[in-house]
């Protein structure tokens, strides 16, 4: 078992088009570290210095990972996780 | 319960109780039904503070254009309001929004600007910050980034809340413009130690998130991370089986976003029992499903329910 990750449609320029990918690692961080090692320029897409990008939106099992522990989210296998990019919700 | 007139019946909604879907006898939920307002959702508490604020500041007289974007149920205050009082009402809605929605802004004068169904209301923002620019003398309520927005919630929102439920340990609602959670949830914060603000953000079909980059994303001037204790992504598929089970288990004949608010609501409920607390969780209910009957959400099985939410704007 491994960990997916959904990715968005706008990211998919480097998954090959795949909406969804496997990885692995102990945090996001790792996971997403991993992924970059096949999906290059991926992490710079999702992260900068400072963190997650501010318009990047990351859940592991639906839960937003900035409430979590962040970047250092633990994360283990058959976790689902989630990456969207920030949109003006449709409340309103 | 006697009001001068309908706009002086804002708000006072009941906080109904969950027998049925509450999980224990010690872990309970209750609905804040916000559909019994004015115009049928917890907009018009926002709509209202926004129109009586824009007053107060000297930018409206009668005959001014307010414009605003919105996916329903504000504009359908913001036109009640400006019908009675005078202003003509713009609204730039995405096109993927139910077709009651449009009927029910055209019955109170509102002239609609549809922007793109890609991007959702992203699109809306963007196209009415244009036309204000256009058009200097329009006023803008904005509600993404109107003080007024939150502190409707802050001054009647909260307080009902905690009045009705003093002992609430959760409260939780959509996420949109985060008007209804940062103006609720700091009232609770200042009242209710250890209380946790729960987001249930809506998660749409692939189609509202169509931005052509990652930068053009949007996060409400509103929004501050610090008020909520966590936020979960509640997919079309969950929010329309929690809308169902309402409809079934209670009675209540929501609108789909208090099905996303349900399951956000239950998934606090199952950590409480799980660890053997006490919870009393207040969930917002924004709107009854009326406006959402042409959708199908309330017809055949969830499967096909959800293939006909696809690419709509369901809060």
């Amino acid at each position: 078992m491994a960990i997916e990750v959904r990715i968005p449609t706008i990211l998919r320029t480097y998954t090959g088009g795949a909406k969804a990918v496997e990885g692995s690692g102990g945090t996001i961080a790792e996971l997403i570290g991993d992924l970059d090692t096949r999906y290059g320029g991926l992490r710079d897409r999702l992260q900068d210095e400072s963190g997650l990008r501010r318009f990047v939106n990351v859940y592991l099992n639906d839960e937003d990972v900035r409430f979590l522990g962040g970047l250092e989210t633990p994360v283990k296998d058959g976790d689902t996780v989630t990456v969207l990019p920030a949109v003006a919700g449709g409340a309103g | 319960m006697r009001y001068d007139s309908l706009l002086d019946s804002l708000g006072h909604t009941p906080l109904v109780g969950l027998p049925r879907l509450s999980p224990a006898a010690d872990v309970r939920l209750w609905a804040k039904l916000e559909d019994r307002n004015p115009t049928g959702s917890v907009k018009d508490r926002a709509a209202f503070f926004m129109i009586e604020q824009a007053e107060k500041d000297g930018l409206l007289a009668p005959g001014t254009t307010i414009l605003e974007p919105t996916s329903g149920n504000t504009g359908i205050s913001l036109a009640m309001v400006a019908h009675l009082r005078g202003y003509t009402m713009i609204c730039v809605m995405p096109e993927n929004t139910s077709a009651e929605r449009r009927q029910i802004l055209e019955m109170f004068g509102a002239r609609i600007i549809f922007s793109p169904a890609a991007g959702g209301s992203n699109e809306a923002v963007r196209v009415a910050r244009q036309l204000a620019e256009e058009h200097p003398d329009w006023v803008m309520l904005y509600q993404y980034g109107n003080e007024a927005n939150a502190r409707a919630h802050y001054e009647t929102t909260g307080p009902e809340i905690l009045a009705d439920l003093p002992g609430i340990t959760h409260f939780v609602a959509g996420l949109g413009t985060t008007g209804t959670l940062m103006g609720t949830g700091r009232f609770l914060r200042e009242r209710v130690p250890d209380i946790s603000i729960v987001a249930a953000e809506p998660r749409y079909g692939e189609l509202v998130y169509g931005l052509r980059n990652i930068d053009e994303g949007f996060v409400p001037e509103l929004y501050d991370e610090s008020v909520l204790t966590t936020r979960f992504s509640v997919s079309s598929k969950d929010a329309l089986r929690r809308t169902r089970e309402l409809l079934d288990q209670e009675g209540i004949f929501a609108g789909i976003s208090a099905g996303g608010a349900l399951h956000a609501a239950l998934g606090m409920a199952a950590k409480a029992q799980a660890a053997g607390e006490r919870a009393d969780i207040a969930f917002v209910v924004a709107d009854g499903g009326w406006k959402y009957l042409s959708t199908g959400a309330y017809s055949g099985t969830l499967a096909e329910a959800e293939a006909r939410l696809e690419g709509q704007l369901w809060a």
